[in-house]
């Protein structure tokens, strides 16, 4: 037996604790991949939470790009991201979707108009099945979809500034949707 | 007097332990029972087995290691109402119900996963490694049928004879 195999046993240890390692510090560990990514955006039709008497289909969302942000009252980290998508709402060009998941729409009206509306649509989804179509396992999660209706992206959890200058300020750009720049310099 | 204090414990604090050990792991069961409250109608126990059968089967999205019946997760209580909705309602076969869950939560919910681009290794490592274990055993042998047999001179014969003796 040469000297050099003696290490084997090391070497194996060594690979264990690196695999272990890099299992452990993947932060993704709890996000699940969506299964809509690159596919196109479910067909619904759904309450609007501020104006009950009207129905939104995924028609009125063709056409341009849109973020779709499910969220609740009931949710704490919901309010830590509102005063980011109130900022992409000023700043870009996308079509705000807010799905309300599983939530008392009185009370999320109320929300809106305490802390402001960034949404164009509001969706009331208050027993929770849009988000079932959506494969919507908590809030907030958010979708980025193309004109054409198809899922870009997926975030599971809040919209801070890492997450839109990193990952959904590019998408932005790829889907040109207008930025307006005065405003964008002092975030 | 030691003797009196022995006998007016008839069972040992050992089995004393596990008896209450058992009632705890009883009682855990009884809760686990019952953590899932929603009652739904059944034109039959079939059909009851039915969905029994499915919620155990798939997983909960939020919970990561529990399965849709053993969960308290609000999701995971909506994902049963679908899945009797779906039986029940709409007339769905279990391949339509698992087909459902899996295009809208991913190949996360079925606990087997399929045989994809993403998941060829999780199917393929086990039979490496085996193939990687037979390899190893077998050159392992091979190298022990090829050791030749060791030829003592005289003198080690004596010298051996005597070590046994003194023995």
């Amino acid at each position: 037996m040469s000297r050099a195999s003696l290490f084997v046993p090391l070497g194996i240890f060594i690979s264990i604790l690196a695999l272990g390692y890099v299992g452990f510090s993947l932060d993704a560990r709890n996000q699940l991949p969506s299964a809509l990514l690159n596919k196109p955006f479910p067909e619904f039709s759904a309450t609007s939470l501020l104006q009950p008497d009207v129905k939104i289909t995924k028609a009125e969302l063709l056409g341009r790009p849109v973020l779709v942000n499910v969220w609740a009252t009931w949710c704490p980290t919901c309010k830590s991201e509102h005063e980011q998508l109130m900022r992409i709402a000023a700043e870009t060009d996308v079509l705000m979707v807010g799905v309300d998941y599983k939530d008392i729409p009185e009370r999320a009206v109320q929300w809106l108009e305490q802390y402001g509306n960034p949404y164009d649509y509001v969706l009331d989804d208050r027993d929770g099945s849009l988000g079932i179509e959506l494969g919507v396992y908590g809030a907030p999660e958010t979708f980025l979809l193309n004109a054409a209706g198809e899922v870009v992206y997926k975030r599971v959890g809040d919209i801070n500034v890492r997450i839109w200058e990193n990952e959904l300020l590019p998408r932005f750009q790829a889907l040109d949707i207008k930025l307006h720049e005065q405003s964008g310099v002092d975030r | 007097m030691a003797n009196v204090y022995r006998k007016s414990y008839p069972i040992s604090a050992a089995a004393f332990l596990t008896c209450w050990f058992s009632l705890l792991m009883l009682g855990g069961v009884i809760t686990h029972a019952e953590s899932q409250i929603d009652i739904y109608p059944f034109a039959d126990e079939v059909e009851e087995r039915r969905y029994k059968g499915l919620i155990e089967e798939f997983r909960c999205p939020k919970c990561l290691n529990t399965n849709l019946a053993g969960s308290d997760a609000p999701i995971a209580k909506d994902l049963r109402r679908t899945v009797y909705r779906l039986q029940v309602d709409e007339g769905y076969s279990d391949q339509q119900i698992r087909d459902y869950l899996r295009e809208r939560y991913g190949d996360f919910v079925l606990y087997d996963p399929p045989f994809s681009a993403q998941t060829w290794y999780i199917w393929l490592t086990p039979i490496g490694l085996g193939i990687l274990a037979l390899a190893i055993l077998g050159r392992l042998l091979g190298r022990a049928r090829k050791q030749a047999p060791v030829q003592l001179s005289d003198a080690d014969r004596g010298r051996l004879a005597t070590l046994l003796e003194e023995k």
